[in-house]
């Protein structure tokens, strides 16, 4: 069971790497996004610190929207998903294995660049480790939610701005307290609790998305 | 045993067919017949459970596969009009992802696989820049290491040359032989011994019984 986990996750990462403009679309969407907000609005280092956590997670969340497209949509097309589902292994595990390379490919990039932007916006130590956990939790979470979307939209043929209607409300959570979390590091005061609440947002999604995931796939397929 | 009762298969409020019936034993070959569009590749995602049924029940071994998957899915081999080969993985990263996905426990020499089916020289090359039957082989190499004892099969001699459908033909009537069994469609007539042989024929319903 655990070798069909490796081995969905390897043939993402292959594929991937064969196709790179597909990892790379987001990532320099992300960066791109970032880099332009400091040229539009000026190089002033008060007001870029006070906006930065905003902006950062912003262009870290309509990146991962972008990247939704691809995650079970070309494996709809040339049937893989097909045969994914009559796999002996239970659905819920092989989903999660793509939703874990997903994040490979979307959200771990992200967060390697992140001390890039971070001297890019001129932040704070301490600013820039609470985005960089906020990151690190935030992101996983907006893998899982966007797969439930994509999952139950997939066999629409124009199904993007609905995913955008699905995915947006409920990301906006995760938007709320890691913005909050960043605030109250730029304040010097504890965030440990947000992050706390985050965390238990992330194990909450780990454990319950998988089953919508699975679920919404064996409606939309058939 | 493979048993399919009073299937009735409704798309968008119109019966393509009413209460199917037929089982299937261990060492048949059933090909199933029709025109197209009157639902062959729809009753073949019924029976293997990507779609669920207006009415009726599929079986395997006497339990209704929707109540019981996994046992189901250790079983059977579906070929879809889809292959599910990954245009960008070469014909050896599809194979080796196939076993460890499919059936990881039978040893398999990959190499021998893609001698067998003329696919000896291209192992290294992206499937997308294959040609269409080569692309066919690949998803059809599955057949050659797969232990289900059920194959479900939809279309799978499309762009396959005649050379190719006879070896497909000599697998189909091995396995029959050794106790498995098959279901396919195909447009061709087969060459395949007739106690192994049978054959069913979609029609459509009557004009009475069109629209549910």
């Amino acid at each position: 069971m655990f070798n069909a986990f490796l081995q969905i996750v390897r043939k993402e990462l292959l594929g991937a790497f064969r196709q790179q403009s597909d990892i790379l679309n987001p990532i320099w969407f992300f960066v791109i996004v970032v880099t332009l907000f400091p040229l539009g609005i000026g190089t002033d280092p008060a007001l870029l610190a006070r906006i930065a956590p905003g902006i950062i997670w912003v262009a870290a969340l309509l990146a991962a929207l972008l990247s939704f497209e691809r995650l079970f949509k070309d494996d709809f097309i040339d049937g893989s998903l097909e045969q994914m589902m009559l796999a002996p292994q239970p659905l819920t595990w092989l989903v999660s294995a793509k939703v874990f390379a997903h994040w490979l490919l979307t959200g771990l990039p992200i967060l390697l660049v992140s001390p890039l932007l971070a001297v890019f916006l001129s932040l704070q130590e301490n600013t820039f480790w609470a985005l960089f956990l906020t990151l690190l939790i935030g992101t996983p979470i907006l893998s899982l939610l966007g797969s439930i979307g994509v999952a139950l939209t997939i066999g629409l043929r124009k199904g993007g701005v609905l995913l955008s209607l699905i995915m947006l409300p409920l990301s906006i959570p995760i938007l709320i307290f890691s913005t909050m979390a960043i605030d109250a590091a730029t304040f010097g005061q504890s965030y440990i609790g947000l992050l706390a609440l985050l965390g238990a947002m992330l194990v909450a999604a780990m454990t319950l998305a998988p089953f919508a995931i699975a679920a919404s796939l064996r409606v939309s397929v058939s | 045993m493979f048993q399919c009762k009073n299937l009735t298969c409704v798309r968008e409020e119109r019966v393509l067919f009413n209460n199917l019936n037929f089982t299937l034993a261990p060492g048949e070959i059933l090909q199933v017949e029709g025109p197209n569009g009157v639902g062959k590749t729809s009753l073949f995602r019924l029976l293997v459970g990507l779609s669920t049924p207006y009415s009726g029940e599929v079986h395997w071994q006497q339990q209704n596969i929707m109540l019981d998957r996994d046992s189901y899915y250790q079983n059977m081999l579906y070929l879809g009009h889809k292959s599910g080969v990954k245009p960008e993985l070469t014909a050896l990263e599809n194979l080796h992802y196939f076993h460890h996905l499919f059936n990881p426990k039978v040893k398999f020499d990959a190499w021998e696989i893609l001698t067998l089916v003329g696919l000896a020289g291209y192992e290294n090359v992206p499937t997308a820049q294959l040609s269409a039957g080569q692309q066919r082989r690949v998803a059809l190499a599955r057949m050659w290491f797969s232990d289900c004892p059920l194959w479900i099969l939809d279309e799978p001699f499309t762009a396959i040359d005649k050379n190719g459908v006879q070896v497909i033909e000599k697998l189909l009537i091995k396995h029959a032989e050794k106790g498995g069994m098959v279901i396919l469609t195909t447009h061709q007539d087969l060459l395949l011994p007739p106690q192994l042989y049978k054959k069913l024929t979609l029609q459509k319903p009557a004009a009475g019984e069109q629209y549910v």
